[in-house]
């Protein structure tokens, strides 16, 4: 049953970010972005991670899609920009295909070790996985989340700057 | 109690700097003129000071070490000054002479627009000179050396919109090069000879205290000395590095009498000087070095003949007279070329001064009529003297002392030099026939000067005849001193045999006794044989005047008469005996041609070759690689994913 | 059983697909979406090991790429704003001022 349906969103999940690529139109890329977005909430759902899947939603199909969108009614190609679509199209899917061989191989032959941590699904399901996250997030890599939260302003005054009319 | 020494240097430094670096702000003609001179002034006060501390103070020799140099090793080196009868007397020259000169130059100069360009290089030179005489070991002595070449090139460039100027510096600086080669190398010689006995020195003093360790008369310090006479040869003008003096002329008339009369040409008879204990030491050197003076005085007074720019003769004539003094050197009568180089700086600064007024006034003349006729050429003089009264008996007195006519003080040093030059162990009679020779070349050709110039119809061209006028007091005012002391200078040394005390030789004797002690006066003759040779040579003297005389004033077409009869002569000797032409054949030719060789096959073709081969093979690897850099940041793109396949593919396949 | 491999084995298709994206297409925007693809690809493999594994770290890393891509969404569009008003396009083909 499981795996039904985690091969029914992963065929989801594959065409949408396919149709991402093949859209002439940079709306409906956007739209079959939400869409792949969307599966994988659903995965970290399955993945007992409640909690990525809504911030997967609030700050993916929620925050930057909404940018993204913003940005192309704002520059309004209408039709010319359908006449450049591709470039490169051998060369770039020789190349990908080379990265899917890879990749693949690397994970058929690789073996994923080191299981057995201390947050199995007992303790996800007892405690909750979001306290769980808050106490690692707040706890032990507080640190990190502070430079993270810089960053962020950082990239607001520098994407004001960029994007203001005049300097 | 010589402790304010360092000031006879500092004046003129201070005066250079002034001028150098402000004077063009300044603009004024008298106050730059006045630093200058005032500079000079207030060094040759100090200086009489010290000299007249000297003279009562019993020990003679005296070191002031003003500050550490450097130490190297074994080798200790001081800002060191020296004070000694020797470079006393020099620097009584050196500052007497040269504030006349500066204050000379103040008209001379005037209105020239490298007015304060000029007085800051007098300054420097005179610094240099100054280092050079006080400078109590070699290395401090060799900055004052190195110092005044520098400063004769910049002066005799002078002009700098003038080629020929330009042509006569760089000769100048040249020649002056083998010269301090020369230097150098025995400089360097000796310090490693000294060394060798374990005392590693430059100090003068020390050097001369300790010269007994070496061999008198051995190989090494033949070579020293040679090479150290090479240096001499360079900066004073001898045989074979004679050429620069006389395009040394292209130099503002102020300069050739300071420079190239006064006081540096003197610095390698000083030098001599100053080693002569090494010298003494030196049989063969000695012997060199008074067949050159002997030659080069001969040489020098010939070509003085035929010359008809009055500072080219003036020119042969420090060359010849300088060949005096060398002469003297090679003959151990040590105290006696400086005597007759002090004598003669007194005379012949006066005689270039009076030759730079006199041509003052045909520039002024000949200005004035817009004419371009030569100012310099005695052709176009004559019968000056009712028009410049001052500068005619100054020069005329001059002439007189230069000529060796008793009383006057060529005389006594020239005089004292010949007897040397017969009497001593290292003399000859050779050498005194050719020194009384020149003797009376020096008469005829330095009178056939003041006939041509001063004497006879004014050959003036007629528009510029009555523009001629006497000098301003800036001028005549250094004539005046100038020749006085040609004329009385030479009673501080009157020799003992004419009645005189010699207090000149007395005073440098603890310079020069020890060296002295070593030649016998009186090994050729006695009394009575230097009193006919003094007649004989007063005699000769006066027989040049009388040429002169003859040739110049009674019966002018003399001259032309015989120039004709012996033309081969003539030309021979017109064109300076070929000298330049030798000396372009020999050495500037062939130099060129293997500049030339080298720049076309070996600058061109390896040197250029490789650093172009190397620029071209980079430009080519430039070329080819430039087409990997679109810009497109696709291809960037592309490159990552590439370079993540790899390294992704070699975990997985590798 | 879905095992951590299915999940890996999704992620390297997405991960592949992003990246033609990235290589093919000229809109910028459009290559701009491929990349949150790719990033979101990787997002899934921290997710699933952190589970495999049994520890939050791989999750909380993905907080910390979703930082950088919401900063880099920040400025990457800002930049395509400034870039289209000067050259009136936003085609990669048109992005060539870093060459020779």
């Amino acid at each position: 049953m499981e795996l039904l349906l985690f091969y029914l969103v992963a065929i989801a999940a594959i065409a949408s970010a396919f149709f991402v690529v093949k859209c002439r139109n940079p709306i409906n890329s956007a739209l079959n972005l939400v869409t792949t977005f969307i599966c994988l909430a659903v995965y970290y759902v399955m993945l007992e991670s409640p909690f990525m899947a809504a911030i997967q939603i609030i700050v993916y199909a929620g925050a930057i899609i909404v940018l993204i969108i913003f940005v192309i009614m704002l520059l309004n190609f209408g039709q010319k920009v359908k006449g450049r679509y591709t470039h490169g199209l051998a060369a770039g899917g020789l190349v990908s295909a080379l990265m899917l061989l890879v990749g693949s191989q690397f994970v058929r032959f690789g073996e994923a070790t080191g299981t057995g941590g201390e947050i199995t699904s007992a303790v996800l399901t007892e405690v909750g996985h979001t306290e769980l996250i808050g106490r690692a997030l707040f706890l032990d890599f507080v640190l990190p989340f502070e430079i993270a939260a810089i960053l962020l302003l950082i990239a607001i005054v520098g994407a004001l700057i960029i994007a203001k009319q005049k300097v | 109690m010589y402790s304010n020494l360092w000031l006879i240097p500092f004046f003129p430094l201070l005066g250079a700097i002034i001028n150098g670096l402000f004077g063009k702000k300044i603009k004024n003609e008298a106050i730059i003129g006045s630093i200058g001179t005032l500079a000079m002034f207030l060094s040759f006060l100090v200086a009489t000071q010290n000299f007249f501390r000297l003279i009562g103070d019993s020990q003679k020799v005296h070191e002031i070490v003003l500050a550490s140099w450097m130490s190297v090793g074994n080798l200790q080196v001081n800002w060191e000054l020296l004070l000694d009868p020797l470079s006393a007397v020099m620097i009584m020259v050196v500052t007497g002479v040269g504030t006349l000169i500066h204050l000379y130059s103040i008209g001379y100069m005037h209105g020239d627009p490298g007015f304060y360009r000029f007085f800051s290089y007098l300054n420097l030179f005179a610094f240099s000179m100054l280092m050079l005489v006080l400078g109590g070991n070699a290395l401090v002595m060799f900055i004052g050396w190195e110092g005044v070449g520098l400063c004769s090139y910049l002066l005799i460039g002078f002009y700098i919109d003038k080629k020929s100027a330009g042509d006569a510096a760089k000769k100048a600086f040249v020649v002056n090069r083998v010269g301090d080669f020369g230097f150098l190398c025995g400089l360097l010689t000796l310090f490693w000879a000294l060394g060798s006995h374990g005392v590693w020195t430059i100090n003068f003093v020390e050097i001369a205290a300790n010269a007994h360790l070496l061999e008198a008369g051995g190989v090494l310090i033949t070579v020293v000395t040679l090479a150290f006479f090479l240096g001499a040869t360079g900066k004073s003008a001898q045989i074979p590095l004679f050429t620069w003096l006389p395009d040394a002329m292209e130099g503002p008339t102020p300069v050739s009498a300071l420079i190239h009369a006064a006081t540096m040409v003197t610095a390698g008879v000083y030098m001599i000087g100053r080693m002569n204990i090494l010298f003494a030491m030196a049989p063969s050197t000695m012997l060199t070095i008074a067949i050159i003076g002997a030659a080069t005085a001969f040489l020098a007074a010939s070509i003085g003949f035929a010359q008809n720019d009055i500072k080219r003769v003036l020119a042969y004539s420090t060359v010849s007279q300088l060949g005096y003094m060398f002469l003297a050197m090679g003959v151990g009568a040590f105290s006696a070329g400086i005597f007759h180089l002090m004598t003669h700086a007194f005379f012949k600064a006066c005689l270039f001064l009076g030759s730079g007024s006199v041509i003052h006034a045909m520039h002024h003349a000949y200005h004035h009529a817009h004419l371009h006729d030569d100012p310099q050429d005695m052709r176009n003089m004559g019968g000056l003297r009712k028009k410049m009264p001052i500068t005619y008996w100054t020069f005329l007195l001059s002439t007189i002392a230069i000529a060796g006519v008793p009383l006057f003080s060529g005389f006594f040093s020239k005089d004292e030099i010949l007897w040397w030059s017969f009497g001593s162990t290292a003399g000859h009679p050779i050498f005194w026939i050719i020194a009384v020779a020149v003797a009376g070349m020096t008469a005829f050709y330095m009178f056939r000067l003041v006939f041509m110039t001063f004497f006879g119809e004014q050959r003036t061209d007629a528009r510029a005849r009555d523009h001629i006028p006497e000098s301003p007091w800036t001028i005549t005012v250094p004539l005046i001193i100038l020749a006085f002391l040609a004329v009385v200078g030479g009673y501080v040394g009157v020799p003992k045999i004419l009645g005189g005390g010699n207090h000149f030789g007395e005073f440098l004797n603890p310079v020069f006794g020890h060296a002295q002690e070593l030649y016998d006066l009186h090994a050729h003759g006695s009394h009575a044989v230097e009193y006919t040779l003094i007649a004989l040579s007063v005699c000769i003297a006066l027989f040049g005047i009388y040429m002169a005389w003859l040739m110049y004033m009674k019966n002018p077409k003399l001259p032309a008469e015989f120039t004709a009869k012996f033309a081969g002569v003539y030309r021979f000797v017109f064109n300076k005996w070929y000298i330049d032409e030798l000396y372009d054949f020999l050495f500037v030719n062939p130099c060129k041609r293997i500049g030339t060789f080298l720049w076309r096959a070996f600058d061109v073709r390896i040197v250029d070759g490789i650093v172009n081969g190397c620029a071209w093979v980079l430009k080519g690897c430039g070329a080819g690689l430039r087409y990997t850099q679109t810009g497109y940041m696709y291809n960037y793109a592309v490159a990552m994913v590439v370079g993540v396949v790899v390294i992704v593919g070699f975990y997985v396949f590798g | 059983m879905i095992t951590v491999t299915h999940y890996l084995m999704l992620s390297a298709i997405l991960f592949a697909i992003g990246t033609l994206g990235v290589l093919t297409r000229k809109n910028a925007i459009v290559v701009f979406m491929c990349i949150e693809v790719m990033l979101n690809s990787v997002n899934l493999t921290f997710v699933a090991l952190s589970r495999h594994v049994g520890n939050l770290d791989g999750q909380i890393f993905v907080f910390f790429v979703m930082t950088v891509a919401a900063a880099e969404a920040a400025v990457g569009l800002a930049l395509i704003i400034a870039f289209y008003r000067n050259r009136e396009s936003i085609d990669v083909d048109d992005f060539n001022m870093l060459k020779w």
